[in-house]
């Protein structure tokens, strides 16, 4: 135990300080979602099958680009920390759960990218 | 000091000790529903990305995620959409210190299942003409 006082080795550890961000971020994110996935549901379930003139010229609308857009982004937040919740929870030992942690940040960030550009690039039509 | 038994410690929750509650069924299948909707995700990012790079590679995605097995998947995941999405309305509910009540508790679960159930109908009945 060496020859720290109590205060000492109390002192940074506790609660890693930003519990309440993660919980308040999961029910912003949950909010959005509630309007962003029905909006992004039904042009994706029209799109899904067609041809892809038709899928292409429902993405360049405008409305459903941005609404893409949007749910890429807000989808990236919401996955990312629910992920996190669930890895916390099961993955043993700290070696494990840092890898674990930093390849769900990877993962769901490179998703989130590949959608957000992904409808850029159709709606801006290259 | 307080972490002499740290590693001897019960830890809680022992849930095999308690009568199975189709309450706690729903609770987990939130949690299942979740992480299976991230593969879903990847599937249709997939897709997106498919109909940015080309026509050729679109059609090649597009036909996957449309064949039968491609098609259970989605409607799979619509189904866990619906329910995550309900659920999750229930836990915004429960977040605002409402509808502990273990009756009211009871009763929105079942709600939770009926839309579960009747969002992807309503979906596939709408945007799809399906029916």
């Amino acid at each position: 135990m060496g020859y720290r006082t109590d205060r000492q080795r109390v002192e940074g550890l506790g609660s890693a300080k930003d519990g309440t961000t993660d919980w308040w971020q999961m029910r912003i994110s949950a909010v959005a979602l509630l309007v962003l996935v029905p909006l992004f549901v039904f042009p994706l379930a029209r799109g899904l099958g067609a041809d892809y003139d038709a899928v292409r010229a429902i993405y360049q609308n405008p409305f459903n680009a941005i609404v893409a857009i949007l749910f890429f982004i807000t989808i990236l937040a919401h996955l990312r920390h629910g992920l996190q919740e669930v890895i916390m929870d099961y993955v043993p030992g700290k070696a494990m759960l840092t890898f674990a942690l930093l390849t769900n940040t990877m993962l769901t960030t490179l998703i989130g990218v590949i959608g957000v550009f992904s409808v850029a690039k159709i709606a801006f039509g290259g | 000091m307080a972490d002499v038994n740290r590693g001897n410690r019960p830890l809680s929750p022992h849930l095999s000790i308690y009568r199975p509650l189709y309450t706690m069924i729903l609770s987990i299948t939130h949690r299942i529903t979740g992480v299976g909707l991230a593969l879903s995700l990847v599937l249709i990012t997939w897709w997106f990305l498919a109909l940015a790079v080309g026509e050729e590679y679109f059609e090649f995605a597009n036909a996957m995620l449309t064949s039968v097995i491609g098609g259970l998947i989605l409607i799979a995941s619509l189904w866990a959409l619906s329910f995550h999405l309900c659920n999750g309305i229930r836990h915004l509910f429960w977040d605002a210190g409402k509808g502990f009540e273990l009756e009211t508790a009871w009763r929105s679960g079942l709600m939770v299942l009926a839309g579960s159930v009747l969002l992807p109908v309503a979906v596939l009945l709408l945007a799809r003409g399906v029916f």
